[in-house]
């Protein structure tokens, strides 16, 4: 029994060592890498194309607009980073499905992983939009009092956003273990459809979040604009 | 501890790596082939748009040439029945001139039978009135009517005066050949006698006198030598009853022609 796929080491020496969560992590790139050569090898601009081909065209346009409706204007330049944090973490929500797989999600490493991807993406994109100075004077707002809380805010919402993935991806594989040892049969694979049901409400709301926090970032400037405007 | 280090920075790493691998290969291509198809779907738009804009247009300008075409069509056609009905009624004139040229030939003609049937009956019944007149005389004429005229012969004889006398007397004069008289009886010796004498003294008592008889005569007695002639006879007087009706039909003939030609101009 394992809390996390951390603890499934395959090999190691001395600092380095490869883990489930390293492992798996590879196999989900892996199937979206080539999954995603597979289709785009040969995509057609006709109005007839494959089935694969408008699965990949709905799932990213589905996540462009998600982006868009959130309020980024521009959502081209945030569906690298956004949807591939949907997409990772969707799979290894689906990827529990199958027998023996350790979603990488389920460690907190991973989660953590992404949280500082957050964590520095939400800055870099609010200085690329609203250049440095103007960014972190956003943190002294409304007064310089602000600072320490709006920066332990930023902290926080970091460690939140991991933790809850984590506690919940782990808890779907944790309980299904459990279950496993105390009903074998049915339950299970009713734990296993809320798994995936929650797996893929968890993916959807890391990456809303994210977009959200990167799209405050970058609006900055257009909220005090309007707040200025609206007195 | 959760949370391993290695793991956390080596998940850093597969997450920056997985996002440029799926940039590369998932988004990008994705996005390029959405805006390839939308800027086709729009181009077609935008073709579509311009065919339908080209199509208005030439429907237009074949609008406009049907309402130039019908209004030509329009024009001429009132061109042709203007002048249709010009010619026709040219044509219905020349017709109408021409009837009434038919017309008044026919009349003229018509008018010219009923004249010459009017001439041709006058002339049958002026005949048949004279003929039935001979003949009724004819019938009459009888001896002592014979008698009378030669009475009446030998009277005219004797009562030749002046200028008639001499200018009968100068005809007669120096003849050689005999004096023939006819008559339509033949005549008695008493008559021949008293005729004889008569001329003898109207003439001269040389004179030689033959008597012949000619039925032709109806009813008198005729002299003639050398061309001259003294005559009484009804047939004489019928001639010349004939001679002067004749004369009076061709005068009221002249004035019935002179009076059509001047109806024809009027």
């Amino acid at each position: 029994m394992h809390l996390s796929p951390d603890q499934i080491v395959y090999w190691q020496m001395g600092f380095l060592k490869l883990n489930a969560t390293i492992v798996f992590t590879w196999l989900v790139i892996l199937l979206l890498v080539v999954m995603s050569v597979l289709v785009t090898r040969h995509l057609s601009t006709n109005l007839q194309r494959s089935r694969w081909q408008n699965l990949l065209e709905v799932v990213v346009i589905t996540i462009n607009k998600q982006i868009e409706e959130v309020g980024l204007s521009q959502p081209h330049k945030y569906l690298g980073f956004l949807g591939s944090l949907f997409l990772f973490i969707a799979v290894c929500a689906l990827g529990t499905m199958i027998p023996g797989f350790e979603p990488p999600t389920g460690s907190l490493s991973t989660t953590a992983a992404l949280a500082l991807c957050v964590l520095v993406a939400v800055p870099l994109f609010g200085i690329q939009e609203q250049g440095l100075a103007r960014y972190l004077s956003t943190y002294a707002k409304p007064t310089i009092i602000m600072l320490p809380f709006n920066i332990i805010s930023e902290v926080s919402r970091t460690l939140a956003l991991a933790v809850r993935l984590f506690g919940n991806m782990m808890s779907g594989a944790m309980i299904l273990a459990i279950l496993l040892t105390i009903t074998p049969f049915l339950f299970p694979i009713v734990m296993t459809l809320l798994g995936l049901l929650t797996g893929i409400v968890q993916a959807y709301i890391f990456f809303i979040l994210a977009t959200v926090y990167i799209a405050a970032a970058t609006r900055t400037q257009e909220f005090s604009a309007r707040d200025i405007a609206q007195p | 501890m959760l949370i391993d280090w290695f793991t956390v920075i080596a998940q850093l790493v597969n997450f920056l790596l997985l996002v440029w691998l799926l940039k590369r290969f998932l988004y990008q291509p994705i996005l390029s082939t959405i805006d390839a198809r939308e800027k086709r779907i729009a181009d077609e738009f935008a073709d579509a748009d311009a065919k339908r804009t080209q199509a208005e247009q030439q429907g237009e300008l074949y609008r406009h040439k049907n309402q130039v075409f019908d209004q030509q069509r329009m024009e001429k056609m009132n061109k042709v029945s203007a002048e249709s009905s010009a010619e026709k009624a040219r044509l219905l004139a020349a017709v109408r001139e021409e009837a009434n040229a038919l017309r008044t030939k026919l009349l003229q003609a018509l008018q010219d039978e009923q004249r010459s049937l009017q001439v041709t009956l006058r002339d049958r019944a002026q005949q048949e009135i004279f003929e039935i007149a001979r003949k009724t005389l004819k019938d009459l004429a009888d001896a002592p009517l014979e008698t009378s005229m030669v009475a009446v012969f030998i009277r005219r004889l004797r009562e030749l005066t002046g200028p008639e006398k001499a200018h009968f007397q100068a005809g007669f004069k120096d003849i050689e050949s005999p004096v023939i008289v006819r008559s339509a009886f033949d005549l008695s010796e008493q008559q021949r006698g008293l005729i004889s004498e008569a001329i003898t003294a109207l003439i001269n008592p040389s004179v030689k006198i033959q008597f012949e008889t000619a039925p032709e005569l109806i009813s008198g007695i005729e002299m003639n030598a050398n061309g001259q002639k003294v005559a009484w006879s009804i047939a004489d007087y019928l001639t010349t009853l004939t001679q002067r009706v004749n004369q009076v039909m061709q005068s009221r003939d002249e004035q019935n022609t002179e009076q059509g030609s001047h109806d024809k101009h009027l």
